[in-house]
């Protein structure tokens, strides 16, 4: 019978939650690295035996975690990430130009093919690569380098590189997301970029429609139409039907469109789920009420998911990187909450219930479907 | 000569060791020459207690020994004399901050 493993990483360390295909009965395994903020872990998709983490610390810095059985056993690896050549510098929030400065690694994406070839997503905003497995790590300075760089700004969390989106149709076209700069798409694997941020609109920048400068919170794409992309911006839920040329406003009856996470469905490209949040000071759920909202026309109308999640009193954040789906069927998701809570719907999200409840507060939720 | 290290428990636990570090040096004890074989000996401190580009001492650490704080000498000042000869140990602190 086919199996789930849920990577869970914390500000207080990385636990491994693990279950039949039923996906009732949990294993906790955990805390891995406890003490250490864990920004991400993911499983390859070539090998899921290997997994990497990134383990990072106010006190110690940066430190990368690579796993050869499945999270049994770590070793640390390569946790160099040095700027290729003069870093130059970006708009800081009093409004003067600062330099890049290393902070941590936000992302990990691991390549479909190759079980040594991971990009990283760092703060301040760059893109890295290993072939090597996490020995050593390299920049790819085209990004970096893009003549808009100096106008980007950091988000309330950083300046940071969050989401990175492989394309298995194009190994050549890689997109990714910056906060608060925007998309971006690379057509010749990595060297040359161009932003993606057509059709976006943010009042909170001087001009709303900008080439760069938008707080894209996260994007998603399902891996057998990757010309779809879905949108969760600072405020707006987007999409994009043209590889993200272009993009268009698909919140729809949402009670708001602020929020974090987005996620497609993994047999239902036109299923998608968001986790509404109050407002861009509030950072909590509207109404004291966890509800997943899920769309099955690829936007504008959605429905409230409540079924099993609490409706009162509950005032938790879902951050970008803390929603997953498993290849099950029928689809698994998944999400977890700065209260510490992860939650499973074994149903596409018509009933949920949590795993474990009482954890520190959850980073990022990774999901792999195992043989 | 050996030179004890004492390393805040995350920092144990990253490195695998229990208690000290016993560190055999070759040449004048200073901070830099510990931590260069400290690092060698043990390569997933790297980064950890100085940073890898400008091998600055990361802002939350700090560097005790005979009860004085180390931090802010030049990495190539010698050690104190009890450091040098293993009487006493070499702190790596962690800064007493929240979170």
């Amino acid at each position: 019978m086919s199996s789930v493993r849920v990577l869970v990483g914390t500000r207080k360390g990385a636990f491994i939650l693990t279950a039949d295909g039923k996906r009732q009965h949990w294993d906790i395994s955990g805390p891995h690295f406890g003490g250490w903020e864990m920004y991400h872990l993911k499983g390859s998709p070539a090998d899921p035996n290997r997994i990497y983490a990134s383990q990072s610390s106010s006190w110690f810095g940066q430190v990368i975690q690579r796993s050869s059985d499945g999270g049994k056993t770590w070793e640390a690896v390569g946790n160099k990430f040095a700027y290729d050549g003069p870093t130059g510098t970006h708009l800081w929030y009093d409004g003067t130009q600062r330099p890049w400065e290393f902070a941590r690694v936000w992302h990990l994406e691991p390549t479909p093919t190759d079980p040594d070839t991971v990009y990283a997503g760092i703060q301040d905003a760059a893109l890295f690569r290993t072939t090597d497995g996490g020995q050593t790590w390299q920049e790819l300075p085209g990004l970096r380098n893009h003549p808009s760089a100096p106008a980007w700004q950091p988000g309330a969390g950083g300046m940071c590189l969050h989401t990175i989106l492989l394309d298995p149709s194009h190994p050549d076209r890689i997109f990714i997301a910056i906060s608060a700069a925007g998309v971006f798409r690379s057509d010749d694997a990595g060297k040359t970029w161009r932003p993606m941020n057509r059709g976006l609109r943010s009042e909170q920048i001087p001009d709303p429609t900008a080439e760069v400068g938008h707080c894209v919170h996260r994007i998603a794409m399902h891996p057998t139409r990757p010309n779809v992309l879905f949108m969760q911006k600072h405020w707006d839920v987007m999409r994009s039907d043209d590889a993200g040329e272009t993009w268009k406003d698909v919140g729809g009856n949402l009670p708001t469109d602020f929020g974090f996470p987005i996620d497609v469905h993994a047999h239902e490209p036109e299923t998608i789920y968001v986790v509404p949040i109050k407002s861009d000071s509030e950072h909590y759920l509207p109404d004291g009420k966890l509800r997943v909202y899920r769309s099955r026309t690829g936007g504008h109308e959605w429905e409230a998911l409540t079924r099993g999640l609490p409706q009162s009193h509950c005032y938790v954040n879902v951050l970008r990187d803390a929603m997953a789906v498993d290849a099950l069927e029928p689809c698994g998701v998944y999400f977890g909450t700065t209260g510490g809570q992860v939650y499973a719907s074994a149903d596409a999200g018509d009933s949920w219930a949590p795993i474990v409840r009482d954890l520190p507060s959850v980073v990022s939720v990774e999901v792999q479907s195992l043989p | 000569m050996i030179i004890r290290v004492v390393l805040p428990a995350h920092l144990r636990t990253l490195a695998r060791v229990d208690g000290e570090v016993k560190l055999d040096l070759e040449g004048p004890a200073t901070q830099r020459a510990v931590l260069d074989a400290l690092e060698a000996a043990y390569p997933m401190l790297r980064g950890t207690i100085r940073d890898q580009a400008t091998q600055q001492r990361r802002a939350f650490l700090r560097f005790f020994a005979c009860e004085e704080d180390l931090s802010n000498e030049s990495p190539d000042t010698p050690l104190p004399a009890a450091v040098a000869n293993g009487a006493e140990p070499l702190l790596v602190v962690g800064a007493m901050a929240g979170g």
